[in-house]
């Protein structure tokens, strides 16, 4: 497509519309080139070489590429990179506590057996570590609801509301 | 299933955001995302120009001015859910956007963005027909108003010219003591409703339906007000409402005409379907508005 023999005489291909993005992601300040039309998940996977956050339905429907965008949920598949300019972002490689090992709600997940293949995994956690902060002592309809927008073929969704309950559950426990 | 090239525009205000609408070709306004963004992977959409509102700060905000509510078109949906203000003045929205798809796409979608999209299976555009909204649009000519009776145009289709941008939302709100409910039947938590209804109601001090509005999205090509439901609901009795089982208040009768209005006819729900089910779905919502007007609901924690 990019031989000037397929277009018209003068008429030149657009270049890529590039720009430079700036961020945090987990803690760890990143800056890339990026071409404006690249989704979050792309960027996130492709340039920064995140790839624990997994690319569904690219249509917003599964929540496999659910991140946080400033402590908020989104799909990473319906953000723009350069959209997030400036931004502190949260994915899977940054939900383990600071030594590496496995944060409460991870340890919750893996006891209950809340994860066969693990594709909807990286979302599920996320999506649970922001409902889990702002809803401390939730019922299991809550943590059904919450979850509403991530979808798992494996599980059957019983292995993953436990671990949300336990989760909880030991969240208070620690607390003084 | 990744957006065609685009070139990006970041305008820092609305004067700018419509500018540029005026003067790009095949240019589409970028808001919360969840529903262009999917348009744009699929191809279904291929801008030359995407003009991202979300660094526009004056198009948030909620307040309450002289009994109206406003609210900034690109108000995300979570924090008009979560907002004290609107939890007060407009419950009904509340309710209604905890069938808004998921807390994901909620963190991100916006009130304007939604309105704009005007996909006819939409909670937010029934609501703010619901509740009489103004639209305040703004172009390179100056603002105007629109009713949101007048705004939509058929499927995904509104009264917005090329060149303008919807920038705010306000209404009247109904005084404390109303009864509201906003009721919908989808596949599945978060789905496109097959049919909703809106629902809001005054008593009078004998406790008869003094004022009603009653507003079907989900079937036809928008959200439509059923005025031979707000008519006939008129001066019904709710004494007998709490000792009546579910099915048998008496709004079953006074809904039927809203299986009379038009309706999509798909295989997951055939016409004659939804326009049951739109009954069903008054019906519910009214018991539901009435119950709290008369403050017998027993509400479920949040």
């Amino acid at each position: 497509m990019n031989s000037p023999a397929v277009h018209a005489a003068g008429v030149t291909p657009n270049a890529p519309d590039m720009r430079r993005v700036s961020l945090r992601v987990n803690g760890k300040p990143y800056s890339a080139e990026v071409e404006s039309r690249t989704t979050l998940v792309d960027f996130l996977r492709h340039s920064l070489l995140l790839t624990g956050t997994h690319v569904g339905c690219e249509h917003g429907v599964c929540g496999a590429c659910t991140i946080l965008i400033d402590g908020r949920s989104a799909r990473s598949c319906l953000t723009l990179a350069v959209q997030v300019e400036g931004c502190d972002i949260t994915t899977i490689e940054g939900l383990a506590n600071a030594d590496g090992s496995l944060s409460i709600l991870q340890q919750a997940l893996s006891e209950k057996h809340g994860l066969q293949c693990g594709f909807c995994t990286p979302g599920m956690l996320t999506t649970l570590s922001e409902f889990l902060r702002d809803h401390p002592a939730p019922s299991e309809q809550q943590v059904r609801e919450a979850i509403s927008g991530n979808l798992c073929r494996c599980t059957g969704y019983q292995g993953i509301v436990e671990a949300a309950l336990l989760a909880a559950s030991r969240i208070a426990a620690d607390r003084p | 299933m990744k957006p065609s090239a685009f070139q990006y525009h970041r305008p820092a205000s609305v004067s700018e955001a419509v500018q540029l609408l005026a003067t790009l070709d095949n240019a589409k306004l970028l808001a919360g995302g969840q529903s262009l963004m999917p348009m744009m992977n699929f191809r279904a959409v291929m801008a030359d120009h995407v003009i991202d509102l979300n660094g526009i700060a004056e198009l948030s905000g909620i307040s309450l001015r002289d009994g109206r509510l406003h609210i900034g078109a690109m108000t995300r949906q979570r924090d008009i859910e979560h907002s004290p203000l609107v939890a007060e003045h407009c419950p009904l929205l509340v309710e209604a956007y905890h069938q808004v798809g998921h807390r994901q796409t909620r963190n991100r979608g916006t009130l304007g963005g939604s309105l704009s999209h005007f996909d006819p299976a939409s909670e937010q555009p029934a609501c703010i027909l619901a509740m009489d909204g103004m639209l305040v649009i703004q172009s390179p000519r100056g603002q105007r108003e629109l009713p949101m009776s007048a705004f939509g145009q058929g499927i995904m289709s509104t009264a917005l010219e090329h060149d303008e941008v919807l920038v705010s939302i306000h209404f009247s709100v109904w005084p404390a003591g109303h009864g509201w409910a906003f009721e919908e039947f989808a596949r599945r938590h978060g789905d496109f409703a097959m049919a909703g209804a809106a629902a809001l109601l005054e008593l009078d001090a004998a406790r008869r339906i003094q004022r009603a509005v009653v507003v079907v999205c989900g079937l036809g090509n928008g959200p439509v007000r059923v005025s031979a439901v707000e008519q006939a609901l008129i001066g019904f009795d709710t004494a007998a409402l709490a000792s009546a089982k579910p099915g048998t208040t008496g709004f079953e009768a006074l809904a039927a005409p809203a299986s009379q209005l038009e309706a999509f006819d798909d295989p997951h729900a055939p016409k004659e379907y939804r326009q049951r089910l739109a009954a069903t779905m008054v019906a519910r919502a009214l018991r539901r508005a009435a119950l709290r007007a008369r403050g017998e609901f027993q509400e479920l924690a949040a």
